[in-house]
């Protein structure tokens, strides 16, 4: 399972990678395993405010519908419109093409809180 | 007590390839392999795949009153089967809903196995022997001593007809042969449950490794339980604790073409039902996934029904599903809506199977 040393990650499986003042943010590569072939992905409006740990995307594999949170408070200011037509980019690229949204930082030292890659690594061998 | 999960004689075997194996029914089975749900899908719409249900339950029913016997447990009539064919069919419980849906197979004159789901064999089991005291046969779970693989696909026919000396065109829909595999005695049968051509193979659990790395040698890819689910609704075939449950009246669902008008179990409780609602089939126009548990909504918003099983159809990318609705919405060509996170998402009652528009 590959999990990035330069990303910061939530404990619900999202990485977000900051840039300047703001972060791209995607889900894992442990959470588009366990979701398996996504066939479907919800993402929020340009410009919604999100709170850190707010729902603010689905993405539905053919098994099931899971939430996605904002692991930063911010503005949407971008989503991966590639993921309308090509929603399996999360499975071959999470890090990479199947990222999902930026999000303009509302406060920065959010990033500070989340979780580093061995951090992560270890929730979610836990969970597993 | 800990009640560790069963497994089927491919629990190795589906290990080795890589699956992802998930608890059902009590057993470890592969939910998918490395393909993954929706490549495993497209093989068995356009090749070859190889599943393991031996998780699934067999029953055999023997003895000079088995016919009879079966005809007043089961919904179907056993007694039209020549020995050698199959049927679909159903275990009514008293109150007019379904214990199981089943297939019954005639072996002999007077000798019948029927196949149940895993997560009902129990149940079958008990209340078949329950209702067989006073008949003159036997009732017996063989579950443990038959492992079942499903050959499925339209390429299937040619890729087990290397392996057999025996003409498999003669194999009938819903008919069974009995062939030697490289020197491995099997049961074929001419059925499936994905909606293609295929086979469902009965053969001794100490000979599954052996048939299910032949079968893979010879070109079949492995399949698992996920995209069994999303064939079997595709194909418009319902699935037991889902569309057809101890609850629901099968004569107000698209397979009440199983019932018979004969005497049998719990009929009195069936019969005649005024189907307030029916089990109707769904495509959405807009795009959407239709999931267990969601509600469907009639022009005005006001909540009519209630999804059963649901999916995007690898085949067409449409959202699929059942679901149950007030009769009057349960025409096809119905305009309805499901209601997917608060929001309306237009649907359209059709007729299943889902997969040949």
């Amino acid at each position: 399972m590959k999990t990035p040393t330069e990303l910061r990650y939530a404990e619900s499986h999202e990485w977000a990678a900051p840039d300047g003042g703001s972060a791209t943010v995607g889900i894992t590569d442990f959470a588009q395993d366990q979701l398996g072939d996504v066939v479907f992905v919800e993402l929020p409006d340009v410009g919604r405010r999100v709170a850190k740990g707010e729902q603010m995307a689905v993405i539905e594999s053919v098994k099931t519908a899971s939430d996605i949170y904002a692991p930063v408070s911010g503005v949407i200011e971008a989503v991966n419109d590639a993921l309308d037509a090509r929603p399996e980019l999360i499975n071959s690229d999470p890090y990479g093409d199947g990222w999902l949204v930026r999000i303009g930082l509302a406060d920065a030292s959010e990033l500070a809180g989340l979780l580093d890659a061995a951090a992560y690594t270890a929730s979610a061998s836990e969970e597993h | 007590m800990f009640d560790p999960m069963k497994r089927t004689p491919l629990f190795e075997a589906h290990e080795e390839l890589g699956a992802r194996m998930v608890e059902f029914a009590g057993y470890s089975m592969p939910l998918h392999y490395q393909a993954g749900i929706n490549q495993e899908h497209l093989t068995v719409r356009q090749g070859v795949g190889l599943f393991d249900v031996s998780h699934m339950g067999e029953v055999r029913v023997v003895g000079p009153a088995a016919t009879r016997f079966l005809q007043y447990a089961t919904l179907n009539d056993p007694g039209r089967l020549k020995p050698g064919r199959g049927q679909y069919s159903m275990l009514p419980n008293a109150t007019g809903g379904l214990i199981d849906d089943l297939f019954v197979y005639r072996e002999g004159e007077d000798d019948f196995l029927v196949v149940a789901n895993a997560s009902n064999t129990a149940a079958v089991v008990r209340h078949l022997q329950d209702l067989a005291a006073g008949y003159e046969c036997h009732v017996i779970d063989e579950s443990d001593t038959v492992a079942l693989l499903a050959l499925q696909g339209p390429g299937a026919p040619l890729l087990l007809g290397q392996l057999v000396d025996d003409d498999l065109g003669q194999v009938k829909r819903n008919a069974t042969l009995d062939v030697i595999l490289s020197g491995i005695p099997v049961r074929l049968s001419r059925t499936g449950y994905t909606g293609e051509d295929g086979f469902e193979i009965f053969l001794r659990p100490t000979d599954a490794v052996s048939v299910w790395n032949m079968l893979l040698a010879a070109g079949a890819s492995p399949c698992g339980l996920g995209a069994r689910d999303t064939l079997r609704l595709e194909a418009g075939f319902p699935l037991h604790g889902h569309e057809l449950t101890e609850r629901s009246n099968p004569l107000c669902t698209p397979f009440a073409w199983v019932v018979k008008d004969k005497e049998f179990f719990g009929r009195e409780a069936m019969w005649d039902p005024g189907c307030a609602t029916r089990l109707v089939g769904l495509r959405l126009t807009e795009r959407g996934i239709p999931r267990q548990g969601y509600r469907l909504l009639d022009a005005s918003g006001a909540p009519v029904g209630e999804v059963t099983s649901g999916a995007l159809s690898p085949l067409t990318r449409d959202g699929i599903g059942f679901a149950w609705v007030s009769r009057e919405l349960a025409e096809p060509g119905t305009e309805l809506a499901v209601e997917i996170r608060g929001q309306a998402v237009a649907a359209r009652v059709v007729q299943p199977p889902f997969h040949l528009t």
